[in-house]
């Protein structure tokens, strides 16, 4: 399996691209701002419960700061993800490379695993830019720390999800923006699939309210670990690729 | 080193190639011809393991393009028509790239690299930007990659179109260079290109073969006669009469009159027999003045035209008898 080169290329063309600084500095930029704005609003509730301390008992860091954060750089990730694994496929089919690449003395899986660990790079990249926040944090605050790795892990886990569905978004298409927008349209679909749960018969209440992903994202940052959640991620993911496989096999028996 | 049987690659209802076979042994360097649409690009998109074949069975050094497709991709070096590059990457960390893809080994690697592009004059050029590079410049890049594992076979899909005449040279001179060593595959429409590079040459039309072999045979075949073009001043009866008298001439055909009273007359005598000078002799005892005498060379493009154009009047003849079955073919 010859993984290792497909992922150093992919990742050369990454950063020898605007994409992955572009990508970053935005990423950064926001989700600076709402981390920002959370502590801020922490601040000035922590002052007013000062004075009222039996209030203030509620009041920890991973409640008011880590959990909210977390939430909040979901949402960011659902609207950029998709455009981090939308050049993959549909680029190299756009322009003819794939018929060089898929020519190559490697399997279709090593190609696709070497392209989907290249993008959980950058992503990695992109998450390890707000670990300035934790660290800021603890300078001011009491911060637990157990809560603060299971929200990474969780962020790490729905990451990987997103970029398999986008990987597999990327195989079906030769445009880029084809790609993206059926990333976004899938991913917030199961973001948002729990809202109907209520209204519909009994056991389908159920799993559309397991399909969500917003059911899934929350437990991380509480500090809890559940197999359930992280079953739900892996087998997401695992599915997403290998609808690519199976796809990269298709467009070839198509021509 | 490539054997290709009953091969046949249908896209929906639309047969691209049927039951193309023929043969290529090691070290030959073999022409792939055949107009526009004809199934080239086809033929070689399977030999490389891009697609599978709908039916027939293909093999390159030995194994089969389908089952195992690993083997083949390991021994082959392929340019696809497009020239498809990674527009985004410098040219030297792109071949460096390929080369480990293909599993050259690290230690081998950078040397390789650097021969390559000694080889295919593209040194210079190596810390560029693929995007910047001209024409001319991306097609040896292309070139380098499919060399620079060093394969066993080159499939070449049309490797000089649209390049100037120097850069036409320089790639013939370079695949010229492979042969021996390599076994070649070219696919082009260029025709003087093959009788320069090729040894052999296998003719497609409209999705199956329809000649192969040596250059040379192939000529003989479509051309049994040698032709010689003449023109004389002369009463054209007696031209004619005395042309035909002449030993070993099997056919003579009028060209029309060039001028005041001067004919232009095409001679056709059996192959390996040289009547030119018993022209000239004819000429001077019946006193005509001989104003051009030319020996025609039968290329491997009047051979081609002769083919293509046979089977397009076959192709219109079956047309006409029956239209709908025309049209279904023809529909993509």
């Amino acid at each position: 399996m010859r993984i290792w080169p497909i992922y150093k290329k992919e990742l050369r063309l990454y950063f020898t691209s605007p994409v992955a600084y572009v990508l970053l500095t935005i990423f950064l930029f926001i989700a600076g701002y709402f981390f920002y704005s959370i502590f801020a609003f922490f601040t000035r509730s922590s002052m007013q419960m000062a004075m009222n301390p039996q209030m203030g008992r509620d009041l920890n860091v991973t409640d008011s700061v880590l959990r909210p954060l977390f939430a909040n750089l979901s949402v960011i990730l659902l609207l950029l993800m998709p455009l981090v694994t939308m050049r993959l496929f549909a680029e190299e089919r756009r322009s003819g490379t794939i018929e060089l690449l898929l020519t190559y003395p490697v399997r279709d899986g090593a190609v696709l695993i070497g392209k989907y660990l290249a993008a959980l790079t950058l992503y990695a990249t992109m998450i390890a830019g707000t670990l300035a926040y934790p660290a800021l944090l603890a300078y001011f605050a009491r911060v637990e720390w157990g809560p603060m790795l299971t929200g990474y892990v969780g962020l790490l886990l729905m990451g990987g999800m997103f970029l398999a569905v986008g990987l597999f978004a990327s195989s079906l298409t030769e445009n880029q923006i084809v790609a993206a927008i059926v990333t976004f349209g899938v991913l917030l679909m199961f973001w948002i699939i729990g809202w109907t749960a209520e209204f519909a018969p009994s056991p389908y209440g159920a799993v559309l309210t397991h399909l969500s992903i917003l059911e899934h994202n929350d437990t991380f940052a509480k500090g809890v670990l559940d197999t359930k959640d992280v079953i739900y991620y892996l087998d997401f993911t695992a599915l997403a690729l290998f609808l690519t496989l199976r796809s990269l096999e298709a467009r070839r028996w198509n021509g | 080193m490539i054997e290709v049987q009953n091969l046949t690659k249908r896209y929906g209802s639309f047969t691209a190639i049927r039951d193309v076979s023929f043969a290529v042994a090691p070290g030959e360097i073999v022409g792939f011809l055949g107009p526009n649409g004809a199934g080239k690009s086809t033929t070689m998109r399977i030999l490389s393991c891009f697609m599978p074949a709908s039916g027939g069975s293909a093999r390159v050094a030995g194994y089969d393009v389908f089952r195992e497709s690993m083997e083949v991709r390991r021994r082959i070096g392929y340019l696809p028509e497009s020239v498809p590059l990674y527009s985004d990457m410098r040219v030297a960390p792109y071949l460096d790239f390929v080369a480990e893809v293909k599993g050259v080994p690290r230690s081998a690697r950078k040397k390789r690299v650097a021969d390559v592009m000694d080889r295919c004059l593209i040194a210079d050029m190596q810390s560029r930007l693929i995007r910047n590079l001209s024409k001319g410049y991306r097609q040896r890049v292309g070139l380098a990659q499919a060399i620079v594992s060093d394969p066993a076979v080159l499939i070449l899909d049309e490797p000089t179109i649209g390049l100037d005449p120097r850069q036409i040279t320089e790639i013939r001179a370079l695949i010229k260079s492979l042969a021996g060593e390599h076994t070649v595959i070219l696919s082009t429409h260029i025709l003087p290109e093959v009788s320069m590079l090729c040894s052999g040459v296998v003719i497609i039309n409209r999705g199956a073969i329809v000649a192969q072999g040596p250059i040379d045979r192939l000529v003989e075949e479509f051309f049994p006669t040698a032709r010689v073009e003449v023109e004389i001043a002369g009463p054209t009866v007696a031209v004619l009469e005395g042309l035909r008298a002449i030993a070993g001439v099997v056919r003579v055909e009028e060209g029309g009159a060039a001028g005041d009273g001067v004919g232009r007359f095409v001679v056709e005598s059996a192959r390996g027999r040289d009547v030119r000078g018993e022209i000239f002799q004819l000429a001077a005892q019946q006193k005509l003045t001989l104003l051009e005498l030319r020996r025609v060379g039968m290329t491997l493009e009047e051979v081609f035209i002769r083919i293509v154009a046979g089977e397009e009047s076959e192709a219109a003849a079956a047309a006409e008898a029956a239209p709908g079955a025309a049209v279904t073919e023809a529909a993509p």
